[in-house]
Formats: C-alpha cells, sequence, structure tokens
C-alpha cells in the first residue's frame, strides 16, 4: 500500500465543500459593493467592559473554583460515600453531603477577634486563607442509625473572590475597610502568608480521537481516556509501507501490539462480513486496504471470541496482586478490553457495541490518513487542548486526598472494632473528626509547593503554582492569565511553540516570554473565557429528540450512509443524522435562546462526515455577535441600554445577540471583523479587534504599528516596571515592594488600560522626549536625563524590604525573647554603640529611624541551651524557676545602602508564636546605569544625567526630559513608539488623551491636524536651539510626551567590586556572587587571551597570588608532600623543600591520596 | 525681493538669519561658525550702539523682553544663568517629628523643597558646609497639623471636604518661626511661601504631622529647587520674506499656513480691480511651525528666517523673585564672572615673579 491518493465516493464531500468555498469567494467580490451603506454599530466596544464585569481575564479561575465548590465537590462525595468496615459488616458509614464553609481564624478561640477574617491579616500573619470543609454523614452507632451534620473533615483554601471569599460581592468601601484593594483581581491563593496562583494548564484534549502520522508512513489514532476511575491511552497504528501494511492495536497493559482485527473478535464480532462492514461501510476503496488484516487473523487461525481472548489473554501485562487467584486468561482479557482499553467507552453488561463502533472509526480514521496524507490532525491546534484551572486540579487534588482520608478512617474505624471490649460505645464520628489534619495538610502542601503527586491517578507534576508577582499591577495580572503546557522546555520542536491561527482571539499573539518558554507558556486573550464541565444526559435527549438515530440499533452499512452524518457528544459517538446542517442549526437556535447552557458547542466536520457536540470543561471559547442575513442583532439601541445600565451582558446573551463560540466551532463559522466585511455568508461579527490581545500585551499603544518581537519584549518588560501595585499597597508587607512615587497615568492610553484599570494602578511617567544625539553618552541605547527633571522626581522609587524575625519556642520549654537595647554606659562607644542607636524600649527599631548597614533592627536572644531536658510533666507554676542563659542573636540590616524603617508589625503565627516584620524603605533617585523602557520594548539605561542649563530647549522653552538617540528607530522599527510620541503631543496640546488603541486609535493624520492648530510642525518635528552653545540645531528634532517606564533593574542592586574578602572554607578561593561579596572570576576565556599573550606572570598572579597560594613543603625525594619540613613518608626532614601552590591543588593531590592514588612532584629548579 | 541676490547678499542673510527650511535650519550647532566672519568682535561703541533692549510683556512673575544686538553666547549665558545661578532660599533639611500622613518621609521633604520660599536671597548667606544654622544663613518652617473629624458634618456626608477638617494640608501651614533679628529686619515682608494653596499632602482623622523645616541659600546648579524660574528662555526673532506677491484665494491659504495675525490678507486695488493680498503684518508671534513650506504652491515664495542676534526673551518666575529682577541678578552674575576672569587673566599675564594666589578673588 504505497503512498498514494485514492478517490472514493466520500471525498466529493469534501469536494463540494471547496466548491461552495469557492462559489462563497466569487459571491463575496459580486454582491458586496462600495457604495453599500455600512451598518455600524456605534461603541459596541462597550460589551467589552460589560463582558469583562461578568467573565472574562480572572474570572475563569474563579468560575472554575466555585465549580469545584458547588458541584464537583458533591460528585466526587457521591461517587465515594460509603464506609464499611471488614471487621463488623452492620457497620457502614454513609456521607450524605458536603459543603465548604467560609474562611475562619485558626486560631478563632480567642474572644479578642469578633471581625472578620480577610484575606489581608492572612498576607500580614502568614496565615492560610482557607475554609472548613463540612459533612453530613449517616452511620451506625450499636445498633442505631444516626445522623451527624456539619461535621469538619478538614480545611480547604479559598480562592479569593470567589462566591466562599469574604470580598465577593463587597462595595469598594466595604473592601477600603478589610484593606482590600478594589483592582486586585482575585483568583489566587493565600498559603501561609504567601499568595499562590495555580497556573491555567494546557493540554491535549481528552477522549478524543487524534490522528497523526510521521514521515516514515506510521499514522496511528490514539486516545487519552479519562474517566473518574481510569486513566489511559490506546493506540492503533498502521504502518504505510509494503512490508507492514497490519493495523494493529497498541496499549500499555496488553505486552505487545495486538491486530485490530482479533480485538474486533474478542468483542464479539465474530463474522468477517461484519467486521468488513463496520469499517468500509461497502467502500471499496477501504475494503481493499483493511482486508490483509482480515486475512491475516484467518492466517493464524483466529476465528471465535474465545480464540481471540485467549491470544489477547496471553499478552497482557500481569499487574494483578499476587493474592488475587489467577483467573483464566481469556477472563482477564475481557475485563481489559472492557474496562481498561477505550475505557471511556462505557460497557455495560459485557456489551461491546458501543466500543466496536468507536475501534471500526478510529480504524476508518487511520485509513483516510493512510489513503489522503492531509487528514492527520494538528496536535498544536487550539481545537484540540484543554485548558486545566484551579478548580479541575484542585478536584482532582480533593478526590486523590478524600479516597485517602477515607481509606485511614476505614483503617482506624476496623482496628477499633477489633477491640474485644471497649470502654464506650463506638462513635465513628471522633474518628472522623480525628483525620482533619490529613486533608488540610495536602491542600496547602500541594498549593505551597506545586507539586501534584498523585498516584492514584498516575499523575505527577510539579511547577503547577507559581507566586503571583507584586513586582506592578500588570505583572499580577500576567500572571493570572498565564498558561504553561506540559511540554518539556528542553526539546526543539517547533511546531507547539509556534503561533497557531486558531490562537485567534483566543490566546495572545504578543504575550510570550524569551528563550526556552517561548511559545509553551502563552497569556489569553482580553475576552478569553474558559468552560467548566457540563451536564451531558439532557444534551443526549435532545440531540435524539431532534432526530438522531441511535448508534445500537446501527449496522457498518448503515454508519457510513453517503449523506448521513455521525453525532458525537463529548467524544463519544451518539448516532446518525441525516440533515447535518438541520441538525446543527436547531441545536444552535436551542442554544441561543438559551434551552441550553451558553458554552455548549457544535459544529460539523465535514472531512469526517460528522456533527460534535462539546460540552466538556476547559474548552477555549469568547463571545461573538450574531449575524443575521447580514445584519448584526447588536444594534445602536442595545448599546443605548447598555450605557444606561437597562442591559446587562447575560440579557445580551439571553437574547440570543451574542453566543460564545469555541475554537471548533469558530472554525465552522465565517466571522466578520468589521462590519464592512460581512458578506451573505457572515454568520458573526467580532466585537472588537483589539480583544485579539491580551491584558500585558493591550498596554501598547499602536501595536500594530510595531515590528512584533518588540510587542513581545515590551509584554516582559511591562511587567517588570515599577509603578503602582494596588490601593493598598502602603498596608503589605512583601518580601520585596517597588513602588513609584510620582506614578503617571499614560497620555496615549488604549481601551485595555482602561478596562483592566491600569490608569488607576499606572507604572510609568510621561517623559517629554526629544529623539536627537547628544554627548556620546547615549551610545548602544542609552539615554540623557534631565538634572531638573530628576531633581523634581522624575523616576523616583521606593524599595521595600521585608525583614522577619521569628520568635521560635523549643521543644525544651526554652524560646526566643527580645532584650532590651543595651544601655549606653555599659557600652564602649563607637561603633558597637551605634549598632544599637535606634532600637526603641521594646528592642525593636522605631518607625522612622534611618538604618545604616550592620545595624540591629530586633534585640533577639536565643537560649543557649536547646537541648537541656525539662521534664515534661513539670507544674507550669514552676517554669519560672528554670533559668534559661541567652546569647544575642541580633536581626541586622545587610544591604549596602541606608533605609528608613517604614512599618513594624508584631503579630503571631498559627503555632502561637510572635511574628515580627520589619519594612525597609529605600527612597531611589534615578542614576546612571538605572533602566528605563517605553512601552515599545525599546529598553535603555541612563547614560548620563544633564544639568537643565545644557538641554536642548524648543521655542516654548520647553526641555526634554530625556533624550534618546535616533539609532533605536530603523532597526527596531517601532513606528507605534513615534505615533505614540505624535499622538502624545498632539492630547497635550489639546488638553485630552489620546488613545493608541490597537487596530484603531487616534489617527495620524487627526495628530497632525491638532499640531498645525496649535502652531506645532506637523510632523512633530520641532525647532531646537542647543542649551551649551545657545545656537539653533541644524536639524528639526521630534519632540513630545512618550510614555516612559522604570525598570526593576537599578545599579545600586548590581553594583559589585572587591579587593579583599571572604574566601570559600573548602578551597580558600575567593567566594564568589555579589551577594557573598565575591571575587570577579578571570575565566576560561579570559585565560586563554592570556595564555594566548604569553603573560605567564600575569596569570600566575591572577590563578594563584590572588587567589589560593599556599605555601607547602615538599619532599624531593618521595615526591609526597609534608609538614613543617618534615616528610611523614620517608621520616626525614632532609629533602624537604617549600614552594607555592594552589591550595586547591594541594587539595587535589590530597584527594587522591584518599582514593589511592599517589600523586608524585618532581621538582626542578625554576 | 528681486529673484536674483548677488553673493555677498547671500553670504550676509547666512550671517545674520538662521534660514529655516523645509528639512532643516541653515545652522550649524558649532559655535562661532558663523561669526567667524565677524571683524572680531565689534568695538565696545558699536556694540553698545547696536545694544537694545526692549521689554515688551512685564507681569509680576512672567516677562518677555527683546534682547538685540548681543552675540548668542552672551544671550545663552544669561539664560543658563538665570536657570542654574541666581541663587534663592530653599527648604534643604527636614527635621520630623511625628509624620502619620501617608507620605513617607523623603517624599515629604522632597516636595516641602520644592516650594518656593518668598525671601530675599540676598539677605541671606550662603551656609558654609562647616557651617552651624544662624538668621543670616537659615530660614526656620515649622508645621504643625493634625487631621479631624468635622463634628458638624451630616452622618451621609460622603465629600472629604465636609467630613474631615484639615484633610488638605497646604504650604499656607508652613508657619516662619523668626530666629535672632529676622522679625525686625523682615519686618516689612514676612517671610512665607510664595502660594499658600500649594497640596503637601492628604489627611485623614488621627494622621498627624509635626516638623521643622530649614531653608538655606543655593543654585539650581545643585538642585532645581533653587533654580528662580520655571524656565528662562529665548527664541530668535522670525521673518518672513515674501519673495513675490501672493494673491488671491493663495493668500488666505497662505495666511492659515501661520500663526493668527502673523499674516493678514489685505485687499488692495491693482488695475481698478479689487485682489487679495497677503501681508506680513507681526511676524513676531510666529511659532515658526514650517507649515508653509509644507505646500508646493508656496514654493519660492516665501522664505522663512530668524534673526540672529535677535533674542526674545521669556522668564517665567517661580514667584520668588521678580521675573526682571532674575534678569538683572543674571547680569549681576556675568558681570563678577567676568571681573574674576579678567582678574585672573591678568594674575596670569604678570611677571612669575610675584608668587601669589591667582584665583584669591571673592565676590
Amino acid at each position: 500500500m504505497g503512498k498514494k491518493t485514492v478517490t472514493f465516493a466520500d471525498d466529493k464531500t469534501s469536494e463540494n465543500v471547496e466548491k461552495s468555498y469557492e462559489q462563497a469567494k466569487r459571491t463575496t467580490a459580486t454582491e458586496k459593493r462600495i457604495t453599500d451603506p455600512i451598518k455600524n454599530v456605534e461603541d459596541k466596544w462597550q460589551l467589552l467592559p460589560a463582558f469583562l464585569k461578568v467573565k472574562g481575564l480572572v474570572k475563569q479561575h474563579i468560575d472554575s473554583f466555585n465549580y469545584f465548590i458547588e458541584t464537583e465537590l458533591k460528585k466526587i462525595i457521591r461517587a465515594n460515600d460509603m464506609i464499611t468496615s471488614d471487621v463488623d459488616p452492620s457497620f457502614w458509614l454513609k456521607y450524605l453531603d458536603i459543603k465548604v464553609g467560609p474562611p475562619e481564624r485558626p486560631d478563632n478561640d480567642h474572644e479578642a477577634h469578633q471581625s472578620v477574617f480577610t484575606p489581608h491579616e492572612c498576607r500580614l500573619r502568614d496565615l492560610t486563607y482557607s475554609g472548613n470543609i463540612y459533612v453530613d454523614v449517616e452511620y451506625v452507632r450499636g445498633k442505631t442509625r444516626v445522623i451527624r451534620k456539619d461535621t469538619i473533615i478538614g480545611k480547604l483554601p479559598i480562592m479569593l473572590r470567589s462566591s466562599k471569599c469574604v470580598l465577593s460581592g463587597k462595595s469598594e468601601s466595604e473592601l477600603a475597610k478589610m484593606f482590600e484593594c478594589p483592582l486586585d483581581p482575585g483568583g489566587y491563593f493565600i498559603i501561609k502568608g504567601t499568595e499562590k496562583v495555580i497556573l491555567i494548564q494546557e493540554q491535549l484534549s481528552k477522549n478524543r480521537i487524534i490522528v497523526e502520522g510521521d514521515k516514515k508512513g506510521l499514522v496511528q489514532a490514539y486516545v487519552t481516556s479519562s474517566t473518574h476511575e481510569r486513566k489511559s491511552k490506546t493506540y492503533i497504528v498502521a504502518k504505510n509501507d509494503a512490508k507492514n501494511d497490519k493495523i494493529m492495536l497498541k496499549h500499555n497493559s496488553i505486552s505487545e501490539e495486538i491486530p485490530i482485527v482479533i480485538v474486533m473478535k474478542a468483542m464479539g464480532i465474530q463474522s468477517d462480513k461484519e467486521i468488513a462492514q463496520l469499517i468500509s461501510g461497502g467502500n471499496q476503496t477501504f475494503l481493499n486496504m483493511f482486508s490483509p488484516n482480515i486475512e491475516h487473523a484467518a492466517k493464524i487461525k483466529i476465528f471465535t471470541q474465545k480464540q481471540a481472548l485467549d491470544y489477547i489473554g496471553s499478552k497482557v501485562k500481569v499487574t494483578r496482586k499476587i493474592a488475587n487467584v489467577r483467573r483464566p486468561m481469556a477472563e482477564e482479557a475481557l475485563e481489559i478490553l472492557a474496562t481498561v482499553v477505550l475505557a471511556h467507552v462505557p460497557v455495560v453488561d459485557l456489551n461491546f457495541q458501543p466500543k466496536v463502533i468507536y475501534i471500526a472509526i478510529m480504524i476508518r480514521r487511520v485509513l483516510m490518513a493512510l489513503a489522503n496524507e492531509n487528514l492527520v490532525d494538528d496536535r498544536d491546534y487550539v481545537g484540540n487542548k484543554r485548558l486545566e484551572l484551579a478548580g479541575s486540579l484542585l478536584s482532582l487534588l480533593f478526590e486523590d486526598l478524600f479516597k485517602k482520608f477515607n481509606f485511614d478512617l476505614k483503617l482506624n474505624i476496623d482496628k477499633l472494632l477489633k477491640k474485644p471490649n471497649r470502654a464506650s460505645e463506638f462513635d465513628a464520628h471522633k474518628q472522623l473528626m480525628q483525620h482533619g489534619d490529613c486533608i488540610t495538610n495536602g491542600f496547602v502542601r500541594a498549593i505551597a509547593t506545586g507539586n501534584w503527586s498523585l498516584k492514584r491517578f498516575k499523575m505527577e507534576r510539579a511547577g503547577i503554582t507559581h507566586v503571583l508577582s507584586r513586582l506592578s499591577y500588570i505583572s499580577a495580572l500576567g500572571t493570572m492569565t498565564r498558561i504553561t503546557s506540559q511540554y518539556e522546555k528542553t526539546r526543539k520542536i517547533s511546531g507547539p511553540r509556534a503561533l497557531q491561527p486558531s490562537q485567534w482571539g483566543m490566546l495572545c499573539p504578543a504575550d510570550t516570554p524569551e528563550g526556552e518558554a517561548c511559545g509553551l507558556v502563552k497569556n489569553l486573550a482580553l475576552m478569553t473565557h474558559i468552560t467548566t464541565d457540563d451536564e451531558e444526559e439532557p444534551l443526549r435527549r435532545l440531540a435524539f429528540n431532534l432526530g438522531v438515530e441511535d448508534v445500537s440499533s446501527l449496522t457498518g452499512s448503515e454508519l457510513y450512509q453517503p449523506n448521513s452524518y455521525m453525532v458525537f457528544l463529548n467524544g463519544l459517538m451518539l448516532g446518525i443524522t441525516q440533515q447535518p446542517t438541520g441538525f446543527v442549526k436547531d441545536f444552535r437556535s436551542l442554544r441561543r435562546c438559551g434551552r441550553i447552557s451558553e458554552f455548549v458547542s457544535i459544529y460539523v466536520n465535514h472531512h469526517h462526515m460528522a456533527v460534535h457536540i462539546a460540552s466538556d470543561g476547559g474548552r477555549v471559547c469568547r463571545p461573538l455577535i450574531i449575524v443575521e442575513s447580514q445584519i448584526p442583532k447588536v444594534t445602536s439601541e442595545h448599546i443605548k441600554k447598555l450605557k444606561q445600565d437597562q442591559m446587562k451582558f447575560t440579557d445580551f446573551l439571553a437574547q440570543g445577540l451574542v453566543e460564545y463560540l469555541d475554537v471548533n466551532e469558530e472554525n465552522d463559522s465565517n466571522i466578520a471583523i468589521y462590519e464592512r466585511e460581512i458578506v451573505p455568508q457572515t454568520t458573526h461579527l467580532e466585537i472588537e479587534p483589539f480583544t485579539i490581545l491580551g491584558a500585558v500585551a493591550g498596554l501598547i499603544p499602536y501595536p500594530h504599528h510595531n515590528q512584533s518581537p518588540r510587542n513581545t519584549y515590551q509584554c516582559a518588560m511591562g511587567k517588570q516596571a515599577i509603578g503602582a501595585i494596588a490601593y493598598n499597597q502602603l498596608r503589605r508587607i512583601d518580601t520585596l515592594l517597588y513602588l513609584m512615587v510620582y506614578p503617571q497615568q499614560p497620555m496615549v492610553k488604549t481601551k485595555t488600560i482602561e478596562l483592566v484599570g491600569y490608569d488607576r494602578l499606572p507604572a510609568g511617567q510621561n517623559a517629554i522626549v526629544a529623539v536627537m544625539s547628544y554627548s556620546g553618552y547615549d551610545i548602544e541605547d542609552a539615554l540623557v536625563l534631565n538634572k531638573a527633571s530628576v531633581d523634581r522626581g522624575f523616576g523616583r522609587c521606593q524599595v521595600m524590604r521585608k525583614h522577619v524575625a521569628l520568635m521560635k519556642r523549643y521543644s525544651n520549654g526554652s524560646f526566643d525573647r527580645i532584650g532590651d537595647p543595651p544601655v549606653a554606659t555599659e557600652l564602649q562607644t563607637g561603633p558597637s554603640a551605634e549598632r544599637f542607636s535606634i532600637l526603641e524600649k521594646d528592642g525593636i527599631a522605631g518607625v522612622g529611624e534611618r538604618v545604616s548597614p550592620g545595624q540591629v533592627i530586633v534585640n533577639r536572644h536565643t537560649p543557649t541551651n536547646l537541648n537541656a531536658n525539662i521534664p515534661i510533666n513539670m507544674p507550669i507554676a514552676n517554669a519560672p524557676t528554670i533559668q534559661f542563659t541567652w546569647k544575642h542573636a541580633p536581626l541586622s540590616y545587610k544591604s549596602p545602602e541606608p533605609g528608613y524603617i517604614d512599618k513594624v508589625c508584631i503579630t503571631t503565627t498559627e503555632q502561637e508564636q510572635t511574628l515580627i516584620k520589619v519594612l525597609i524603605r529605600q527612597t531611589r533617585i534615578p542614576e546612571l546605569g538605572d533602566k528605563f523602557s517605553s512601552r515599545h520594548g525599546q529598553k535603555g539605561v541612563c547614560g548620563i544625567i544633564v544639568p537643565q542649563e545644557d538641554m536642548p530647549f524648543a521655542d516654548t522653552g520647553i526641555c526634554p526630559d530625556i533624550i534618546m538617540n535616533p539609532h533605536g528607530f530603523p532597526s527596531r522599527m517601532t513606528v507605534g513608539k513615534m505615533i505614540e510620541l505624535l499622538a502624545g503631543k498632539a492630547g497635550v496640546l489639546k488638553g485630552e488623551l489620546q488613545y493608541g488603541t490597537a487596530f484603531g486609535g487616534s489617527k495620524v493624520e487627526d495628530m497632525s491636524k491638532i499640531l498645525i492648530e496649535c502652531g506645532y510642525n506637523y510632523s512633530g518635528k520641532d525647532y531646537v536651539t542647543s542649551g551649551i552653545t545657545g545656537e539653533p540645531l541644524s536639524a528639526y528634532i521630534f519632540f513630545g510626551p512618550v510614555y516612559y517606564q522604570k525598570l526593576k533593574h537599578m545599579v545600586v542592586d548590581k553594583m559589585h567590586a572587591r579587593a579583599r574578602g571572604p574566601r570559600a572554607v573548602l578551597t580558600r578561593q575567593p567566594t564568589e556572587g555579589r551577594s557573598r561579596d565575591g571575587g570577579l572570576r578571570l575565566g576560561e576565556m579570559e585565560r586563554d587571551c592570556l595564555v594566548g599573550y604569553g603573560a605567564s606572570m600575569l596569570l600566575m598572579e591572577r590563578l594563584m597570588i590572588s587567589s589560593d597560594q599556599f605555601d607547602v613543603h615538599v619532599c624531593e625525594k618521595c615526591g609526597l608532600l609534608g609538614y613543617r619540613g618534615w616528610c611523614q613518608h620517608c621520616k626525614s626532614s632532609k629533602f624537604m623543600v617549600t614552594m607555592q601552590m594552589p591550595y586547591a591543588a594541594k587539595l587535589l593531590f590530597q584527594e587522591l591520596q584518599s582514593m589511592n592514588i599517589v600523586p608524585k612532584l618532581i621538582l626542578e629548579e625554576f | 525681493m528681486s529673484g536674483r541676490r548677488s553673493t555677498s547678499e547671500r553670504l550676509e542673510q547666512l550671517r545674520t538669519r538662521v534660514i529655516i527650511e523645509r528639512d532643516g535650519t541653515s545652522s550649524s550647532d558649532f559655535p562661532f561658525h558663523n561669526s567667524s566672519r565677524y571683524p572680531d568682535l565689534d568695538p565696545i561703541a558699536e556694540f553698545r550702539k547696536k545694544l537694545k533692549v526692549k521689554i515688551i510683556r512685564k507681569a509680576q512673575y512672567d516677562m518677555e523682553f527683546d534682547l538685540i544686538g548681543v552675540n548668542t553666547a552672551i544671550a545663552n549665558a544669561l539664560r543658563r544663568i538665570m536657570i542654574s545661578e541666581v541663587p534663592t532660599m530653599a527648604i534643604e533639611k527636614v527635621y520630623i517629628y511625628d509624620n502619620t500622613s501617608i507620605i513617607q518621609d523623603e517624599v515629604f521633604a522632597h516636595r516641602l523643597g520644592l516650594i518656593p520660599i518668598k525671601a530675599d536671597p540676598d539677605m541671606f548667606y550662603f551656609k558654609q558646609e562647616n557651617e552651624g544654622p544662624t538668621d543670616m544663613n537659615t530660614i526656620v518652617f515649622k508645621i504643625s497639623h493634625e487631621c479631624h473629624y468635622n463634628a458638624k458634618a451630616r452622618d451621609d456626608e460622603t465629600n472629604p471636604k465636609n467630613l474631615y477638617v484639615g484633610h488638605n494640608l497646604l504650604s499656607a501651614s508652613l508657619i516662619w518661626d523668626p530666629k535672632g533679628e529676622q522679625a525686625e529686619r523682615f519686618a516689612d515682608n514676612p517671610i512665607q511661601s510664595v502660594h499658600d494653596d500649594i497640596l503637601i499632602a492628604q489627611m485623614r482623622p488621627g494622621q498627624r504631622v509635626e516638623l521643622e523645616a530649614h531653608c538655606e541659600k543655593g543654585i539650581g546648579k545643585e538642585h532645581a529647587k533653587w533654580s528662580p524660574v520655571a524656565t528662562a528662555s529665548y527664541r530668535l526673532m522670525p521673518e518672513i520674506i515674501l519673495k513675490e506677491e501672493i494673491t488671491g484665494d493663495l493668500a488666505d491659504k497662505f495666511a492659515a499656513c501661520f500663526t493668527k495675525g502673523v499674516v493678514e490678507v489685505v485687499q488692495e486695488e491693482v488695475n481698478g480691480e479689487m485682489i487679495k493680498k497677503a501681508k506680513v503684518v507681526n511676524p513676531r508671534i510666529d511659532t515658526v511651525s514650517r507649515e508653509v513650506l509644507r505646500h508646493k504652491e508656496f514654493e519660492d515664495k516665501v522664505q522663512l528666517t530668524r534673526i540672529r542676534d535677535h533674542f526674545i526673551f521669556t522668564v517665567e518666575s517661580t514667584g520668588i523673585l521678580d521675573s526682571e529682577r532674575i534678569f538683572i541678578d543674571s547680569i549681576h552674575i556675568i558681570q563678577s564672572k567676568c571681573a574674576r576672569l579678567l582678574l585672573a587673566l591678568e594674575n596670569k599675564l604678570r611677571p612669575p615673579d610675584k608668587d601669589e594666589n591667582m584665583m584669591s578673588v571673592d565676590t
């Protein structure tokens, strides 16, 4: 069966499709005339804020978590609701219901706390924001049945702003009372005081057939089955070469590949004719392709089900426990076929019919792909992907923990029931209460470390959670929309990394990191929503009501009738229909009137002659305006109502004006971007084209004028920009917090900026920029700053760093304490008195004090003896009599730059230990080497700060804040920056903000007009006078405001030099790295230069004298190292000489000696 | 003007004018490039004759004047001195006793520093590094401010203006604390901040600020807060040369290319017909947007130039000093600089036997 293109009857449909497409193209050209009036819906972008109110950006996290709490928890409970005892058959325990309570303080018994437990308290006190899991149980106590309600079985971390969170549905002023920022999106957890995000995980979709081929002609169809019980992967493999053209089934639990005909026979289809029917459906080409398989089965003499089962049974991998009695192989095979192979296809009462048809469809897909290479599936197609969110990951985790909990409970109950005589009546409720920590700790550990290791599901994943980055507001948003995929980052494959056309509108095309994770880590677009699971049963009934013929009543020949389309629901076949278009139309109209969930998608695949209905979770979808007979259903009237708050986004959905499409259905639709592009075939209209970008890329003004990598660079840099973080930023005590002193909202905004709230939490300043060369200190993208601007507060920022002292309690009853500040008279004056000078009477540094390096912040003492055992049962009254001795263990300030004490927080942790957090603030003025960037991926460091009088000035007397070298433009092609400058300048002159929204925004022509009206040159270039000579410059200078971000990389944090300093203990070489005051390494390449040059003495100095020179005593006779002029080997001092060598070399010799290798030194006069 | 001009005419124009072309000026920013054709510097008499200062507009803190007939270098030097070398008083040291507002101490101090303080700098000395504060080099201000709830506010009040008392800490709260003889010396014009409505911090009930701020004398070179001007700059006098008459509808278009009032369209009778004609009326107010050079129809009909030795100065004072005083101060400073230079030169040229410190000149 060499490579050949076969034409067969079915292919005609695809030809038809193409023909109709051609036709459509032609009609587009003719029917639409330029003179036709364009019916524009004004301000339809207003739908966007309305959408973001209910869905989008971070809402999918919250929706998914809510779904988990409200629906999935109950499902899991229902699936594992009974606990019985092996000891006492009359005992049982049944879970009736489960619910999650509001977040509660772990030490709620303190009566002092009457207030609500807020997330902010968790952040400050290093607590976990979690609520109790309550279950209702019914069980047997003695002889009676008891129902117990609201038993706590553990604690579940609560997602912020989810339905259980105290913040949900609160107004801005209520949030302010709880010290919470109204712009904070929520969707993360607080675990032991740190904010953790469960990243969105990208996966191939489960329970769907995917056909792939490779260059060697191997075609395989595979399905990853996933049910609550089991996860498995089944392959059907075919090789497209002359030697081996058999189709085989491959599965992990079967040791070798099984010919597919044998599998079908084992499933009870014994007649060859029936098999042939199921696969070819009367099509001669397929029959010819498949017939060798049938012949092969006959050749190895397998005809009946029994024979086939025996054949398979002999190949099954034995995984059974030894304890079980070995069953006949055939039975083993039958069970595997029924439950493990294609586990998601249900086999009820050994009725293999659905599974056989499923396999037949898979085989047919393989055959089709063999015949036509184009029919393989694209694994990177977004429609074949599912995004896993916090809810589904947590439900997996909960399922695992709950099963373990039940298992432990059962063991415990059994153990207790075994006891012959019990003091009190056995009450299972007590046992239930005792195991709470297992679930609580399981959740906390998984979210804190990000390791999801669930043995039950063979799941071993690391890096699921990230710390919510609070560098800037945008970086926090960025982590919330981030999607990671499970692909290995090291592999050099381009497919998954490439930009997929189907990503349009769903995933941001610009926002991806550079380097190894490029293209693997993605971000959601602005209007994306991710679905949650939906009930299948109503959909199944609906499909049958709409005229689908049930599979179970079909034979092979009916399956592949020329006009019949197969109908699938979530990958499982329901039946066939003769009128696919009508069916789909009816189905869609039912969805539009809200009879079924708006997130159910339905589409026709003409190549496979199939209609797919999907209601599973994790599909990406987005809303679009419905277009019917060339008229968008949303009119200006609706938008007016929306503006007046008479309509909400849900009303648009309910009235069938707007609907959600997932990627697959989008592919089945004809979507116009603008009204003017609507043609008769159009089914939908985009709400706004700029929504194809995400929240981070949405900050870029005029991104459609930039070279695309520049937008990507800006996406990475926007997250490093210093600015305002949240309205509660001054209440936060974070490890590291960067704040800008005077942040400004950008002159040139975008719609996205307003939607995400960047204008209220900006990170940057509008600098007046002159694009010109100045002084030579501006080469290689360096910037020239105006000293007067810097003096007046440009680029000023604050760095706050947290310093923590935990007052520990030790097992022997001793504990850390805070000592009084040493009395001045006791200390000798000088540096040591200076160290303690900022301490207040409580032994903690005072707020507002200036801290210099080395000064003590918290004067902590620790007990000297931690091991002395104090009798545990000693009465507490005696405790004061124990005398502890203490030693100094102060928390001191290490940074080389002085700072100021900003805040001191004294609190207790969950373990009743005193926790002292001290926030130290540094205010930083821009200096040489600080990094700045515009919003177009144009970063640069400050090269020189020039006094104002030296700066060039325009006729109006304005002199720039920043001078940027024009060489930054030609190769970068960031035209967007130039337009931003122009629009910014026009905005400043007119006194209004301008828009640089992607694919729209203020037009250059209008901007030029404003400039001319205001007496400026249309091009934005001004006549400028040099501040140094006073003469006008010979060129006109492009001059105007550009939004500049200060990035977190500042020289003070980086600069480093040392003359002498610490050395490593083992090698006595200088330490490495700035944090350890390390040396600067003369590396291999530098060494090569010196070797090449022949500077041997310099080499000697750099590599030995300045590093780890060591005097050794060597015995010239035996060549071994001696000690102090004595050779222990020769027992003599006669031949000893001293020489210098690196300590590392001496160490090497000794280590070799310890391995019984003797290095001998043979010395010569030098 | 006739179409052809002689070379000397062109050279003269290059010397005295900056020609504004579509893509650049005729200027080279290399100093004295064009003045190399000067027959040395003008003799002082001629200079005196040429030098003119015309005050165009004069408000207390804002003035515009023409400086005509000086070399660019001198005009620029004056501009630079006004920005960076005319001394003023500004808050330099802040002693914070209590600050519970949300503005951090450093930022608070920085904001205070930038508030213009109305005090005559001539009445003070520069504070030397090793010197303590005296009444001759330091002005002391105090702020003692607290925010309260307004007892009279209605219960449903949301406007902070009515809800709180003292929720805005303004520069008016800077209270001068006269030291030594300062009270007598400044009896006529007590020291205060120029504006009393500069917002320093927003406050909420329970927040308190108590501090002492010390003003010192300094110059803008050190820190922009000492600069007496918001900005001081000059532009060259624009000149619009019509090479041909522009008539008819073109005249309207021509006029529209300039700032309103620069070019007027006048009706003129030519051969018994009324014809619209463009006439340059007031080139001074033109912003030189070069709009006219964009249009093909005006090519070769108009030339834009700027007069090299006619400087239109704008001095915008921060309010500490009157704008004319700033200019006069700058002249004094340049004078003393010249005097110092002359003295130094003299010392240098003197025979070497007299061993003296050459730079021993103090102002």
